[in-house]
C-alpha cells in the first residue's frame, strides 16, 4: 500500500491512456508524458503501460508501506526520501515506512516546472474501466474512484516484475530524454521549441496570423491543465472570414484558435470532437515537453512536414531503445 | 459525391472531410467510410465528426500517402446505405424542476411550452456522431421552429441527463458538465455507465424519439 499524505496540486493514477473509444465521446487522458511513465515504469521493471501517478507541481508526501522500488520522472521538485535527495530518472529501492517528499514550485522564481510521474514496482492497482487503469478526471470514472487523489487515500500496489534481489539492488539512473534527444535540460530551455505541423484550418487564417504563429512567443497562462494549455500572445489570430466550423475530431497537440484569438494546445483530457479552427498540430515526438513546460514559460512553435515529425519519432523511438538495451544489460526484464 | 478533403492533423491521423452544409446522405457516406477504414491495418481509430471523419493511424506500418490512396481508392465505391441504425426512446420529464428554461424557449419561439414540448417529442432525430462528452450525441432533426441560442450564461452544472436545445441542435447531457443549452427537460436513461458491456447507449445512424414521460408546465 502506500498513503497519500499530502497530494499537492492535481495528483491522479495515470497509465498510458484509454485508447480505441474517441467515437463514443471518450478521450484518451492518461499520462501527459508518456515519455516519463514509459521511462519511470521501465527503471522499476514494469510494463510500459502499467499505471502510476501523475503529479502537478510538486507539493507532495507519499508513504510507502511496505519496502518497494520507485522511479520518479519529469521534475524532481526536490525530491527526497526520507530527507535524502532522490533524482529524476533513478530506479531507487524504498524500504517499508518511508515518506517521499517533492518540493514546490515557486511560479515566477527561476524553479521553473510542472509536473513529474511516479512509478512503483508493481504498479498502481486499480481496476481497469474500458481498457485502462487512467483516471477520466471530467467523466469521473476510472483510476482511484474516479477523482484526483487527496490526503489519507490509499492505493494497492500490484506484484512487481522484479525478484527479490532486482528490488533490494542500489540505486541507478538513466540519461535523460531531454539531455538524450536535446542536449540540455527542459528547464534551461527558453522559450521550450515545439514543432507543428499546419493543422486543417491553417490557410483560414490571414498570412499576417501566419507569421504570427511561427515569430510570436506564447505565453502559457495560469488557466491551462490536463484539458489544454492556454496560451497568450501580444496579437491575436484572425481569419480572413469568420466561418461556424462543423464539429470535427481532435486529438491532443491540436492548437485551436477560439474567437479570443488566442490559441489552445490540446491536452489528453480535451473533448474529442471541436468546433474552433485548428490552426496547427504539435507533433506527436514534442508532446512530452508540452506536457513539462512550467505555467507562464513561453512557447516558440516552429513549422515542421511530416518528414521532420517523423524524423523527431525515430529519434524518440531510438531513445527508448536505448534504454530497453540498457536495462536489459543490466538484469532487468525485457520492456512490455 | 466528389472525394473528401484531406488533410494531415498531426504526425499520426488525416482528416477527410466533405464540404459544408452537413446532411444525412453525406454523413451516411461518412460512416460507409468509417466501417471501411476500421478494417485496415494501420488504422488504429476513427473518429466520426459533422461531415467528415479523422483516421488516426500508425505511421510505423503506413505512411500517410497509403492512407489518402486507400480513401481516395474506396470511395468512389461507398454507397450512402442507411447503417443498422435502432429505433431508441427516450423518456422526458419536460418542464418544471428538470426544464427550467422550457419557458425560455417558449418565449423565444413565440410558441407556447405545451406546444414547444409536443414538437420536440414529435421529432424524429438521427445520431450523427458522438463527441464532447461520453455518449453525447449530436443529432439531426430539430423542428427548425424550436432553435433558441444557447443562454449568454453558461450553467457551471447541467445536471445529468439533462434534455437540451443549442441553436439548432438538440441533445442529453450524459453527465454533470458545464453547458449553455436551454434545458427542456430531464430523462432517467442513462446515456453513459463506464461499467456497462456498451458503455455508450447511442450510435451513429439510431433513431431517437423524445416521448413525453410527465410535463409540468
Amino acid at each position: 500500500m502506500i498513503v497519500i499524505l499530502k497530494p499537492g496540486m492535481l495528483a491522479s493514477v495515470q497509465d498510458l491512456g484509454r485508447h480505441g473509444h474517441r467515437e463514443r465521446g471518450i478521450c484518451p487522458g492518461g499520462a501527459l508524458d508518456t515519455l516519463a511513465l514509459t521511462l519511470a515504469n521501465r527503471l522499476v521493471g514494469n510494463a510500459d503501460g502499467a499505471a502510476g501517478l501523475e503529479l502537478t507541481m510538486g507539493n507532495c508526501e507519499i508513504r510507502f508501506e511496505q519496502a518497494t522500488r520507485i522511479a520518479l520522472a519529469g521534475d524532481d521538485f526536490d525530491a527526497r526520501l526520507d530527507g535524502r535527495p532522490l533524482r529524476a530518472h533513478w530506479s531507487v529501492p524504498v524500504a517499508a515506512g518511508q515518506t517521499l517528499r517533492l518540493g514546490g514550485a515557486n511560479v515566477g522564481t527561476s524553479k521553473k516546472a510542472l509536473r513529474s510521474w511516479l512509478a512503483v514496482a508493481g504498479g498502481i492497482d486499480v481496476a481497469p474501466v474500458l481498457g485502462s487503469r487512467s483516471t477520466d478526471l471530467k467523466a469521473g470514472f476510472g483510476g482511484h474512484e474516479g477523482r484526483a487523489l487527496k490526503k489519507g487515500d490509499r492505493l494497492a500496489i500490484g506484484t512487481p516484475r522484479l525478484d527479490a534481489a532486482q528490488m533490494a539492488r542500489r540505486a541507478f539512473g538513466l540519461h535523460a530524454p531531454d539531455w538524450a534527444l536535446d542536449g540540455e535540460p527542459l528547464g534551461a530551455a527558453d522559450p521550450i521549441v515545439l514543432r507543428v505541423m499546419c493543422g486543417p484550418e491553417f490557410e483560414q487564417f490571414t498570412a499576417a496570423s501566419q507569421k504570427t504563429l511561427w515569430k510570436a512567443l506564447w505565453r502559457i497562462t495560469p488557466q491551462s491543465n490536463r484539458m489544454g494549455s492556454r496560451l497568450a500572445g501580444d496579437t491575436p489570430l484572425a481569419r480572413r472570414r469568420s466561418v461556424d466550423m462543423l464539429s470535427s475530431g481532435v486529438i491532443p497537440g491540436t492548437i485551436q484558435v477560439p474567437p479570443s484569438g488566442q490559441p489552445i494546445i490540446l491536452m489528453g483530457d480535451a473533448q474529442t470532437t471541436g468546433g474552433y479552427p485548428r490552426i496547427g498540430v504539435v507533433i506527436r515526438a514534442d508532446l512530452w515537453k508540452l506536457a513539462q513546460a512550467p505555467l507562464l514559460g513561453q512557447l516558440r512553435l516552429v513549422e515542421v512536414d511530416a518528414t521532420g515529425a517523423q524524423m523527431a519519432w525515430s529519434a524518440q523511438q531510438r531513445y527508448l531503445r536505448q534504454v530497453a538495451q540498457g536495462l536489459a544489460s543490466a538484469g532487468w526484464p525485457a520492456a512490455l | 459525391m466528389s472525394a473528401p478533403r484531406l488533410h494531415a492533423l498531426g504526425d499520426a491521423a488525416l482528416l477527410c472531410e466533405l464540404p459544408a452544409p452537413a446532411t444525412l446522405a453525406q454523413q451516411q457516406l461518412i460512416w460507409a467510410l468509417a466501417t471501411e477504414a476500421r478494417s485496415w491495418p494501420a488504422v488504429r481509430e476513427v473518429l466520426p465528426g459533422m461531415n467528415n471523419l479523422t483516421l488516426m493511424f500508425d505511421p510505423a506500418l503506413a505512411e500517410q500517402a497509403e492512407i489518402e490512396m486507400q480513401v481516395l481508392t474506396v470511395w468512389p465505391q461507398l454507397s450512402a446505405a442507411p447503417i443498422e441504425g435502432r429505433e431508441i426512446v427516450i423518456p422526458v420529464a419536460y418542464g418544471g424542476e428538470h426544464g427550467p428554461d422550457l419557458a425560455d424557449v417558449a418565449t423565444h419561439t413565440g410558441l407556447t411550452p405545451a406546444e414547444v414540448v409536443r414538437r420536440h417529442s414529435g421529432g424524429s432525430y438521427t445520431v450523427y456522431l458522438l463527441g464532447f462528452l461520453p455518449g453525447f450525441a449530436f443529432m439531426g432533426g430539430l423542428p427548425p421552429e424550436l432553435a433558441t441560442p444557447r443562454r449568454a450564461e453558461p450553467r457551471l452544472a447541467v445536471p445529468a441527463r439533462s434534455v437540451g436545445i443549442g441553436g439548432e441542435q438538440t441533445g442529453v447531457y450524459p453527465l454533470v458538465s458545464p453547458g449553455g443549452w436551454q434545458l427542456i427537460g430531464r430523462t432517467a436513461v442513462e446515456l453513459f455507465d463506464p461499467s456497462a458491456a456498451e458503455p455508450t447507449l447511442l450510435r451513429p445512424g439510431d433513431r431517437v424519439r423524445f416521448v413525453a414521460e410527465s410535463i409540468d408546465l
